[in-house]
């Protein structure tokens, strides 16, 4: 059985806000292939301060979507529709407590109603932007078609390559074999074969390895680009060593300590590794002198 | 623990009698039956006498060609396997869609490999086509695997006569009689079949053990090799006190054959019957008149099985679901897709199946309930109106998939 939190089951138990709403004024109706639920969402605007005054919603669906429903409607009731619209799919799994993995699109297909219903009032069309495949890597909630198009964006070519892209397959590592499909697919259309050892040979065949100097310099360049954004967060990063793939940083200000420190340093690793074309990984200094220390015989 | 236990074709309880035959398997029976002294000979005389129980449960001939596996998928594992590496040059495989994935996957992993596998369709009552199947069977197919009965609807597939095709083509026959075994007699000797898998916890043994029948004769390659377990055709120290326990499990349902199919049946049909005059818009899958005696399988429509599992669970009450949602790879189930079940019912599909100590009072208490909770969950649904099914459901609710 899933391992539903108390919220999600007091919210599938007690559905907040459920069945038809006779004067609604935006209606949005969307379903999620990927297992088939589906969710009519009906919200009553206020058409002079496009605020929502009442919403309500009818699911075909299994608990958590009945869950994500009754969530969403408590969420917005009241707010604007712009507001709204700012609602992610994080913040109903949020005010749920969180959702086991598999079931994440259940908020997806929450807030794709209330982008439906939104275009519904305000007569324009909505169109779906993502597309949903079969879950993939279950420690992250990764789906095949972001692994396929990151593959395809990015020519990647090994397992490796994968998880430092799009973490899938970084946990567990049972998905592996799955990842490996979908290389072999995506490697076919450009005509090459999937070899499960391409990561060493591909990093040989590199052209003009940098010096470390321009490596170093490459480094500072992308973080003084990015100076600017942790700044106007009153925060601060700077390249305190790099050794091989790990770079130290220190962050400072506002980041040091920061709830979202971690988000920000993949964001900049992100960024590093598109810039340098190599896998790095970005660790906290402190960290870093730990795990140097320890590794001292 | 209280509750209303209606998964049976899930798993089962272990029977009393099978655990009280078990436990001195664990402690002063612990000899190794391979050994030489008389703590592993005790041991290797009870695993003949649980043989021999098997044997005579199944009807095989000899008790030699009972194998002790770990479990049904081993013994599918090692019955496809066996056939295509004992037969090299075949390179097809006859299966059918609704099979159990423990076959369906490894024929699917068999094809990337180079196999042809054909699998064979199903009508809307879970029924093959025995000419579209005859048409298949050619000196170039390996093996053909056909559950006995399916294990979502309980609806039986002709294995006998099927076998019989299969011999007359030269093509060995295995089937997969997980549910089967224990729910409706069995005589091996006097059939084709060349190899049976069953697993012990879907007949009130414990998990994690199964059995492989291999008829005698017929080629083999061990799937595990090592020791001379097993006639060295599956190789590994015996799984001594359940093996032992597996044995008294086919004795007691030998015995509880007749009970199993009356009174169980008669529970099973009120069950369904009560619940199909209470709901409207529900309907039993697979076909009615040929099936398992325990096991009814019922469409909801214009709900989901997960949220009706939920509420079940609520009163204590356990089944099971179709449902896309209710599995962790979020496929709905592929019984119900094969026999071509609309999306807004196969959804809401709930398999009751029943076990020997399914009571009249626990079959009257779920025909009360079920009801209010479909009716509950309809209130909530899209294709649902203020009193019954919107006038057309479908275009009513035409959602936007992605």
């Amino acid at each position: 059985m899933w391992d539903y939190s108390e919220k999600v089951k007091e919210h599938f138990f007690s559905p907040r806000n459920a069945g038809a709403l006779d004067d609604a004024n935006a209606v949005g109706d969307v379903g999620s292939l990927n297992c088939g639920d589906a969710l009519r969402l009906m919200l009553k605007v206020d058409p002079d301060t496009e605020t929502i005054q009442d919403a309500s919603f009818q699911t075909f669906g299994c608990g958590s979507a009945i869950a994500s429903s009754s969530a969403l409607t408590e969420i917005i009731k009241g707010m604007t529709l712009d507001d709204a619209l700012k609602v992610s799919n994080q913040d109903i799994a949020d005010y749920l407590d969180g959702l086991p993995p598999e079931k994440m699109h259940c908020s997806v297909m929450g807030r794709e109603a209330l982008h439906a219903a939104v275009a519904n009032y305000r007569g324009e069309e909505w169109r779906d932007d993502h597309e949903e495949g079969a879950l993939i890597c279950k420690c992250f909630a990764i789906d095949a078609v972001l692994i396929e198009e990151t593959v395809r964006a990015n020519n990647l070519s090994s397992v490796e390559d994968v998880i430092n892209y799009t973490k899938a397959g970084g946990g567990c590592s049972s998905c592996h074999e799955g990842i490996e499909e979908i290389l072999v697919k995506v490697l076919a259309e450009r005509g090459e074969t999937f070899n499960p050892h391409t990561v060493e040979i591909k990093e040989e065949a590199k052209p003009a390895k940098l010096t470390n100097l321009q490596r170093i310099k490459r480094i500072e360049t992308v973080l003084e680009a990015m100076r600017p954004q942790l700044q106007r967060d009153h925060g601060d990063i700077e390249l305190v060593d790099v050794d091989g793939k790990t770079l130290y940083v220190n962050m400072t200000g506002a980041c040091s300590g920061c709830q979202m420190e971690a988000l920000t340093l993949q964001g900049i690793q992100q960024k590093l590794m598109e810039d340098l074309g190599e896998f790095v990984k970005i660790v906290p200094s402190r960290a870093g002198s730990l795990s140097r220390a320890a590794s001292q015989p | 623990m209280d509750g209303i236990y209606l998964d049976n074709n899930a798993t089962t309880r272990v029977d009393d009698a099978v655990l009280e035959a078990m436990l001195p398997y664990f402690t002063e029976q612990f000899g190794n039956p391979s050994s030489m002294h008389s703590f592993g000979n005790k041991v290797g005389l009870a695993i003949k006498k649980a043989r021999l129980q098997v044997q005579d449960l199944l009807g095989a001939e000899h008790d030699s060609e009972i194998i002790f596996t770990s479990c049904g998928t081993e013994s599918d594992s090692t019955a496809l396997l066996s056939a295509i590496k004992s037969n090299p040059k075949k390179k097809e495989i006859i299966t059918t869609s609704i099979e159990h994935p423990a076959v369906l996957t490894l024929c699917a992993n068999l094809e990337k490999e180079g196999y042809k596998v054909h699998t064979l369709k199903v009508d809307e009552k879970g029924r093959l086509d025995l000419d579209a199947y005859a048409r298949l069977l050619s000196d170039r197919v390996a093996v053909v695997s056909v559950m006995w009965a399916n294990n979502e609807t309980g609806t039986f597939f002709p294995v006998l006569e099927m076998a019989e095709m299969a011999h007359a083509a030269g093509v060995l026959f295995h089937t997969d009689a997980v549910q089967a075994v224990g729910k409706v007699p069995i005589d091996l000797k006097t059939s084709k079949i060349d190899m049976l898998s069953l697993s012990g916890h879907k007949l009130h043994a414990p998990k994690g053990i199964g059995v492989l029948y291999l008829r005698r004769g017929v080629r083999f390659r061990p799937l595990l090799r090592g020791g001379h377990q097993e006639r060295g055709r599956r190789a590994g120290t015996e799984n001594t006190a359940s093996i032992v326990g597996l044995g008294k499990a086919c004795e007691l349902a030998q015995a509880a054959m007749h009970h199993e199919n009356t009174e169980v049946r008669r529970l099973r049909d009120k069950l369904e019957a009560g619940i199909l005059a209470r709901v409207p818009r529900a309907f039993p899958t697979g076909d009615v008149t040929n099936r398992l005696p325990n096991t009814s399988n019922i469409a909801f429509e214009f709900i989901e099985g997960e949220a009706i599992l939920l509420l079940l669970n609520k009163f204590g009450i356990a089944a099971s679901s179709g449902s896309a949602c209710t599995s962790g790879s979020l496929e709905p189930s592929h019984v119900m897709r094969a026999m071509g079940i609309p999306y807004t019912a196969a959804h809401g599909t709930i398999r009751f199946s029943l076990s020997r100590y399914t009571t009249e009072a626990e079959i009257d208490r779920v025909i009360q309930v079920t009801p209010e909770i479909i009716a509950q969950l309809r209130k909530l649904s899209p294709y649902w109106g203020k009193t019954g099914p919107a006038t057309e459901p479908e275009k009513a609710f035409a959602p936007v998939y992605a």
